[in-house]
């Protein structure tokens, strides 16, 4: 890390300072396009359903005045950027920027009439879920240095197997298949960029072009065939948590999801207290800051990035049968959709630390789900432009963040024992 | 900057004292300066040959192991065999030549542009675009003025994760795979505006190119079906020219230097922010070109999905050219054989075509670690191309 400060010494003005001023710019742009086009373009009133179906929770307020408030607090962070800077929580600041933002696009798209937040929300939850899955497996990865850009292969061919063989056997074996899946191909990542010492960005886009291919041509010469005997696994259901799930708003929207949003909030607890309270995250971290001197203390530094690539693996695997059992419930080609490496742009926004990927990974399925959400409204934007909404919401996040962030100080290297 | 990475690498040693990564003894291996018969040739042929193996493997599991020699019986006569087969691996070595120069040109400057896909899609664009929108026009105006456009929208699409990457340092890797994605839709949006959308159809496509934006075809006076186009010449050029940009120029030693070891390069007094740029510009503007080729060559419009996944074998392609121009015209020359000779397996034997595509990153596996080619193969065969692209905070 050192010497990359030194570099942009030699270079320019100091990083930091500048992205300060490019975070002002930002929220200099954001306020005045919330003042020009969501206040002065909203009238009325607009209403956020946040009931079920029954119920009746409504939060209704003028469009216009929260397009001015928000245009105000994005004017106001803006002017810190540029003048003293945010520093250290700018992430945080920026994430809750972009959900104003969101708010403020929402009520303005809403204004006059009355809008389904619950259901936006739950759409969140669940949009959110395989990006943090992929996350979650970055984050194992690159604790011990090793780049994982194969997160989208592993959660593609994990959606191909859960379709497969969940429909050839059942669902649950499914999983299985697809969890096992992405431990092969993290298997092959780890091979590559341990053993063999290959570029591990390279691997990682050797497994993605991989497991495009294979997937397309097993697709294309099985399944497209004989869809009913080889792609139709079924949907796994959401399954109701009693009693929780009947807290008002957030019970519907958190406790009553399908089996891989439980399974999402179980894997992030574990990772965290693993990593940070256990002697193999311990080493894992260790492995992934200084290799020379965990190995110097006995540390099996080889073994401790299998084990922690392999780990991503199962999990990114397990995550991509969300895309078929989870959502659709079947394969099609290319389904993943680059939400792979929108999970390793959560994992970067998130700081490389589980809870934070999880967040992020909310922002982007946040993102993910206006699409859907506003397609229903019919607001004048072409869909194809909400379309771009996760991928642009992607680019802001890596290019705001980056460098800010702090990643294992060995990340990407390989290690050679001596 | 980790203590041991210094200490293993000190052969190598940059200017400034403290270089990020050993980056000169991988351009000796990515990029060798005195040919290495085995490193240059026999590892790609035994990669292309396990690839193969493997590929046929493929081929017993799903269909049976009768079926792998009429596969590739198919896939070599329809890549070798006749005038016709000739002139399609040419056709289709054309784009893969131009957007392989892309990657390759990327990776000599320390930048991995895997978003040659959404450069085709935005250059092809403009390409047609140019090409149905001015009418009246001689094809010595026209065709340029097309093929300008061409590379201008790849240009512009390449510089934008260029400049993010030079002023806020988010990875290109990240940026430009998610402006493949904003191309696609983008793209999806331009089919349906009236000005763009063909007459009469409510499917995504545009009109057609004019007659005077074209690539003449090379061929036609043997006959009229074959479809080797103008781009062909234009993609050896185009090589060449990289070839000089990179070898004979001062830009193009800085490009270099920029990427050997960008420590250095920056305390020689060169401008990394805007060499950066630059080499995405232009590898964009590649990109763009390569689209261009398509539309303007091969299909006369521009509809959803017309890149057919050229921008990713580019990255095989330029990773097996060694990132070298040459290699890369000779890597574009195979991979077009496999593309022609692909589509006649998958029509004549009922392998499909992206089988191919399987092959292809096997090949790229084999390249990056010619330690496992060793390892079965028992030659000696060099080191893998170990360390490429910079992490995320470089």
């Amino acid at each position: 890390m050192t010497t990359v400060e030194t570099t942009a010494d030699l270079v320019r003005v100091p990083a930091e300072v500048k992205r300060e001023r490019i975070l002002g710019v930002v929220y200099l742009v954001l306020a005045a396009i919330v003042a020009f086009f969501f206040a002065m373009g909203s009238e009325g009133d607009a209403t956020f359903r946040l009931g079920e179906a029954g119920q009746d929770i409504d939060l209704t307020f003028s469009a216009a005045g929260f397009a001015w408030v928000t245009a105000a607090i994005f004017a106001f962070l803006a002017v810190i950027h540029l003048t003293r800077g945010i520093g250290k929580k700018s992430n945080l600041v920026l994430s809750i920027a972009l959900v104003l933002f969101a708010f403020a696009f929402l009520a303005w798209a809403a204004a006059g009439s009355s809008f389904s937040l619950l259901g936006m929300l739950r759409t969140t939850v669940a949009a959110s879920t395989p990006i943090a899955f992929g996350a979650l497996s970055g984050v194992l990865c690159e604790r011990v240095a090793v780049i994982n850009i194969g997160i989208e292969g592993m959660l593609l061919t994990g959606a191909f197997m859960s379709a497969v063989v969940g429909t050839v056997t059942n669902p649950w074996v499914g999983l299985l298949a697809a969890t096992l899946s992405g431990g092969v191909l993290a298997l092959g990542l780890a091979v590559l960029a341990i053993r063999y010492r290959v570029d591990q960005i390279i691997a990682g886009v050797v497994i993605n072009i991989f497991a495009l291919g294979l997937t397309s041509f097993l697709s294309s010469q099985i399944l497209v065939e004989n869809p009913d005997r080889f792609n139709r696994p079924g949907v796994l259901q959401a399954i109701r948590i009693p009693l929780l799930a009947d807290i008002p708003v957030i019970g519907p929207i958190l406790f009553n999801q399908n089996i891989f949003v439980y399974a999402l909030w179980i894997s992030v607890a574990l990772t965290t207290y693993g990593l940070f309270r256990t002697r193999w995250g311990l080493r894992a971290r260790a492995v992934g800051e200084h290799p020379k001197a965990a190995d110097t203390l006995g540390i099996d530094v080889y073994r401790m990035r299998y084990l922690n690539v392999l780990l991503g693996g199962l999990i990114a695997g397990f995550g991509g049968a969300y895309f078929t059992l989870g959502s659709v419930g079947a394969f099609n080609e290319n389904m993943t959709a680059g939400r792979g490496f929108i999970g390793l742009a959560a994992m970067i926004f998130g700081r490389w630390h589980p809870v934070g990927a999880l967040a992020a990974a909310l922002v982007f399925g946040f993102a993910d789900s206006l699409q859907v959400r506003l397609g229903i409204l019919d607001v004048g934007i072409p869909s194809d432009f909400l379309l771009m909404a996760p991928y642009l919401v992607t680019i802001i996040v890596v290019a705001g963040v980056v460098g800010r962030a702090r990643p294992p100080a060995a990340d990407g290297q390989p290690y050679v024992k001596e | 900057m980790s203590q041991e990475e210094q200490l293993t690498t000190t052969e190598e040693g940059d200017i400034a004292g403290r270089g990020p990564r050993p980056r000169g003894r991988l351009m000796e291996r990515i990029a060798p300066s005195q040919i290495d018969w085995r490193s240059v040739v026999l590892v790609p042929l035994l990669a292309v040959f396990s690839a193969l193996v493997i590929g046929a493997l493929i081929i017993v599991l799903t269909e049976g192991p009768g079926d792998v020699i009429p596969a590739y019986v198919a896939l070599f006569r329809g890549a070798f065999v006749g005038v016709s087969a000739i002139s399609e691996t040419l056709t289709a070595a054309t784009p893969l030549i131009i957007a392989g120069l892309s990657v390759a040109l990327g990776f000599r400057a320390g930048l991995f542009n895997i978003g040659v896909e959404g450069q085709m899609t935005i250059g092809g664009m403009t390409a047609v675009m140019v090409g149905f929108m001015l009418t009246g026009l001689p094809i010595f105006i026209h065709l340029p003025l097309a093929i300008l456009a061409g590379f201008v929208g790849g240009a512009i699409w390449g510089g934008i994760p260029g400049w993010l990457r030079a002023q806020t340092g988010a990875h290109e890797v990240i940026t430009t795979i998610m402006l493949n994605f904003i191309a696609y839709r983008f793209v999806d949006y331009l089919l349906k505006q009236p000005a763009i959308i063909r007459e009469g159809r409510f499917d995504p496509i545009s009109r057609d190119v004019l007659p005077s934006a074209r690539l003449p075809q090379l061929l036609d006076w043997i006959n009229p079906s074959l479809r080797l186009h103008g781009g062909f010449i234009l993609a050896l050029l185009l090589a060449w020219a990289i070839w000089w940009l990179l070898f004979r120029s001062t830009v193009g030693f800085e490009f270099r230097a920029v990427g050997s070891n960008p420590n250095a390069a920056a305390y020689a007094g060169m401008s990394v922010t805007l060499t950066t740029v630059l080499v995405m510009a232009i590898s964009g503007g590649l990109g763009g070109l390569a689209g261009a080729n398509q539309t303007l060559g091969v299909l006369y419009s521009v509809s959803p999905g017309f890149t057919s996944g050229i921008g990713f074998d580019a990255i095989a392609l330029a990773l097996l050219g060694k990132s070298h121009p040459g290699g890369v015209v000779l890597a574009g020359l195979l991979f077009g054989a496999l593309r022609a000779g692909g589509q006649v397996m998958q029509v004549r034997s009922g392998v499909g075509i992206d089988l191919i595509v399987v092959v292809q990153a096997l090949v790229i596996v084999f390249i990056a670690a010619p330690a496992l080619v060793r390892a079965i193969f028992r030659v000696r065969a060099g080191e893998g191309a170990g360390q490429l692209t910079r992490g995320w905070s470089a």
